[in-house]
This record gives structure tokens, sequence and C-alpha cells, in this order.
């Protein structure tokens, strides 16, 4: 597999105002993502997650170190446009990231950037709506849809662009149960069914077990990377890093505790109910 | 209590009124101001109402729609009938009494103003009703693209004025909020004087203000995103484009004003 993006000692200050001297978020941060995997970012707040991802496309640029998206350097102004269309960004809140007053006016936006002609824009308009499900209420005006579905507009708005690669920066935070169930479930069938790369960043450990790698931010450095099983198993160790495993995994940890002996790695909860059933009945 | 505001009013529908170009709207709305100043006489004001009503019959918009629409400008009306009843010279006296004099060209004037100004606001209703308001701006950006010349920023205005439209309902909803929150903190908007009250709106708008920057900031960052490099090179989905019938509206708004100049020289 190729690399889509890659970090490559990375290091960022926000400038501080005045004179208060600015925030290091990171020193010496190395990552890569591979082309078509599916990736969730954690950490507690103020770990850097969302500075991280925007640096994937050159919202924010490098203070040393480089970061390379598809071998492009996003700190070259020339590559800019050509960064920004492979990488494409959904934000918490979907109010804050929906230009037009229409549906597929908003998700035209973006190949209307890209200076595309105005029959294929449809096209793609057509297809990224009928991708996210939300077709039916391309003629809508954003403000009377849900949380959920607004969220699936703003995903459509980058798929429209054809990107290799979506971050996604707690793209379910603002959102009720099924508007997050929603949501995930785009994200799941655009990286299985159209090999997207995504990049999940996110505070939901449930959401994060849906993922193939899970790498886990502390003080901006990587703290834990590995398959979720992998990772949630060091239950310890996340919750020195202020995290909790996911429900099922917390769940077994705590009986361990009393005395059980089960296994860490049971993230869904027919898994983990089957292995309780299990030890119960041994 | 905010969430009554009607704003764009726009009402959606398929008659030939709402699939007329944007840009055939805006300068039929023109043409259509222009011939209502030069008309002057019962004659030439007959066929500008005739015209508009068989617009409106077209549109299937509601008369009720333009009732309620003229409602909050009903002072605006009544004053100009009764300036131009009172104030206006005349031989043909009707009644005289105290130091008001009431002449029949008095009348007469204030019937033609009273009527100008329903048909003026009449005809943008039309347009507001029947044009959704982001082909609206589409039209006049598309209107006012030879501007560019003089460096108009035309696309920069037309893209503000659609982000403010997308944006109203969504500040709506949150100032409904902040009032319900502050409300909960005991915050009094209904009592004491104007000044008072006046001064109760500080704790809406400070948290207004502070959103509404927030989102600008995040709006920006979003739109940076998807590549926006202001209007260079952009294309558009949707282009406007004049069909048959738009042509038609340009022959018969040609014809409206012919019809009001020449019944104007005649002096009918």
């Amino acid at each position: 597999m190729s690399t889509a993006i890659s970090v490559e000692h990375l290091s960022y200050t926000y400038p501080g105002v005045d004179d208060t001297p600015g925030v290091t978020v990171f020193e010496d941060l190395s990552i890569t993502f591979e082309q078509g995997s599916f990736v969730a970012v954690l950490g507690s707040n103020g770990c850097g997650k969302s500075t991280l991802a925007k640096h994937f496309n050159s919202i924010l640029l490098p203070c040393g170190g480089k970061v390379y998206v598809s071998g492009m350097d996003t700190s070259d102004p020339e590559q800019l446009t050509a960064v920004r269309r492979s990488v494409g960004m959904v934000f918490q809140n979907p109010d804050n990231q929906i230009v037009a007053n229409v549906v597929e006016e908003d998700v035209a936006f973006g190949p209307e950037n890209l200076g595309i002609a105005a029959p294929a824009i449809r096209k793609r308009v057509d297809s990224a709506l009928m991708q996210v499900g939300m077709y039916e209420y391309r003629e809508h005006a954003p403000h009377l849809l849900s949380g959920g579905q607004k969220q699936r507009v703003a995903i459509a708005g980058v798929i429209a662009m054809e990107p290799k690669c979506i971050v996604l920066d707690e793209p379910t935070a603002m959102l009720d149960p099924r508007g997050r169930r929603e949501v995930m479930e785009t994200i799941q069938r655009l990286n299985q069914e159209k090999k997207i790369t995504v990049i999940l960043i996110t505070h939901h450990m449930d959401e994060a077990a849906l993922a193939e790698r899970v790498v886990v931010l502390h003080k901006g450095t990587v703290a834990l990377d590995g398959t979720p099983a992998e990772v949630f198993c060091q239950v310890e160790k996340l919750h020195r890093l202020g995290l909790a495993a996911p429900d099922t995994v917390e769940l077994c940890y705590s009986l361990n505790q009393q005395g059980f002996c089960l296994p860490l790695d049971r993230l869904n909860t027919e898994d983990c109910a089957q292995v309780l059933y299990d030890s119960l009945k041994a | 209590m905010l969430k009554d505001i009607t704003l764009g009013q726009y009402f959606p529908g398929n008659s030939l009124i709402h699939r007329l170009d944007p840009r055939t709207k805006l300068i039929a709305l023109i043409v259509y101001i222009v011939a209502l100043f030069t008309a002057g006489s019962w004659l030439s004001y007959a066929i500008a109402i005739a015209f508009l009503v068989s617009c409106v019959a077209i549109s299937k918009i509601p008369v009720k729609a333009f009732v309620r629409g003229m409602k909050p400008l009903m002072m605006i009306l009544i004053f100009t009938g009764l300036l131009n009843l009172f104030f206006t010279g005349g031989e043909r006296v009707l009644v005289q009494f105290w130091r008001i004099t009431i002449t029949l060209e008095g009348v007469f004037r204030a019937i033609f103003m009273v009527v100008r100004i329903l048909m003026l606001i009449s005809a943008t209703f039309l347009l507001t009703y029947t044009t959704s308001p982001i082909s609206l701006t589409d039209g006049l950006e598309s209107l006012l693209n030879p501007l560019k010349k003089i460096h108009l920023p035309v696309h920069e205005l037309a893209m503000m004025m659609c982000i403010a439209l997308r944006f109203i309902p969504t500040l709506i909803e949150e100032t409904d909020k902040i009032i319900s929150a502050q409300k909960a903190r005991g915050a009094d908007f209904e009592n004491g004087n104007l000044l008072q009250r006046v001064k109760a709106l500080i704790p809406i708008l400070v948290p207004l203000f502070i959103s509404a920057f927030r989102r600008a900031d995040e709006l920006a960052t979003a739109m940076e995103c998807r590549c926006y490099q202001g209007g260079d090179g952009r294309t558009k989905m949707k282009l406007l484009r004049f069909r048959r019938f738009d042509y038609v509206t340009f022959l018969l708004l040609c014809a409206l004003l012919a019809a009001v100049i020449l019944v104007a020289s005649w002096g009918l």
C-alpha cells in the first residue's frame, strides 16, 4: 500500500499574542497514514488532534519538519490547490461549513471552485448526494435538516471534490445518537466502497473501535498506535492518558479486577456478552 | 417569537413567471418601475395595472400574500395619500374648511400616488415571491458582471449576499436560544421604559456577535478547505440561460413601455 499522508519530524507552535509566548503543540512528531486505510485519532483535550488535522491540507503550515500528501509538500504554495483537492476536511459543527442555502448548491461549491464545467459538476453533485443518501433532499434548505443530515451534506460537499483522503474532525460531537450512526455508516461505506482514506478524529471510543488502526496522541506525541484490539486492551495506560476504553472493555477490565479472567479485546457488545456468558457458565 | 419573521418570502412553484430567468425578472422590474413613473393618466395606469394583474394571475401566487406583505407599509400609503390630498393646488375646489382645501386635482393625484406605490411594491413582491434567493443572487451577479471592469467586487458582493441569506435562519435560531438562556438567568425583556428595554438587549447582542464571529472564522476555514480562492476561475453548476419565453417577456415589456409612453404623449 502506498502512503497517503506522511508527517516527518513535525514541529508547530501557535504564535503568541503580543508578548505572551506561543503554545508549542508538536516538537517532533512523525507518523504516516496508508492509502485506503481507516484510522481513528484519539487523545484528551489539547493533545494536538485538531492541530494535526489542520496540517493535512495546509490550513496550518509546519514550523519545522514536513507534511507530505501523496508526495506533495503542504508548505509549497504551488501545490496548495492540489493538496486541498486530495484531502477533504469535515468539521465539528455542520452549520458552520455549509455555504449555500440549497443542499445541492452547497455540494456544488467545491467543484465550482475547481473550475469544472457545469455538466460535470452536476454529475459529481448527484453522485456525492447519492453516496451519502441525501439525494432526495437536494433541493431542501440546509437549516431545516437534522444535525446528522447536515453533516452528511457536509461530507457530500467534500466527496464531490473527489479527494483521496477525508479528514473528519469530531464530526459527530454535536449530533444525537441517530445522527452519529448515520454519519459513521456513511464514513465506513466511503472507506470500504470508494477506498477513500479516512482519518477520524474522535472522542467516542466506540467510533474508534470501528477503525482499522487507532492512534492515541498525548502532549504532541504518539502514545499508542495499533489495531483497536491492541490499543484498547492497554486499559491502565489509556486511563493514565486521560482516556477510557470502549464500554465493553471497561466492563471486562472491572470484572477482572474482581477476580474474573476475561480477555480485553472484545470491542462489540455481542462478543462481550458471549465471553461473559461463557465465563459464567464455566 | 422570532421564527414568525418571513425572510426571503419565496413561494416555490412552477409557473411561467417562476421559470423565467432571474435576470429577465430583474430587468422587467426596472422597466416596469420606469413605466409606472411615465404613466400619468387613467388609461396609462389602467395598462400598467392590467399588466401586473395578469402577471400575478400567471404566477398563481395567492393575492393574500400581497395583502399581508402590504400591511407594514399601510402607514406610508395613508400618509402619502393624505399629503397629496391636502396639499395639491387646483381650481376645482371640492371642500373647503378651516385652512384645508381639497381640490379635484388633489383627489386624482392622491389616487395616482397611492396606486403607483401599491403597484411598485406589488411588482417587487412578485419578484421575491417567484424567485429563490439564490437565483436572485446569481441573476444580480450576472447582471452586474460588466462592472467588474471598473474593479467593483461583484462576485464578492454576491457571495456575501448568499452567505448572509444562508445564515439568517441560523442566527435567528441562535438568538432565540440566547433569549431563552438569559431569561432562565432572570433577564427581563418585557418590563421597564424604552431605555431599560434597549439596555436589556445588550446581554443578547454580545453573545450573538461573539458567536457570529466564531462562525465566520470556522466558515472561512471550511471554505478555504474546499479550495475557495475568490471568483477567478470559478464555474457555476447552474448556468443562467435566456429561453424563448424570456425573449417574449422582453417584447411584452417593450410593448408595455411603448403603450404607456404613447398614451402619455397623446395626453389621454
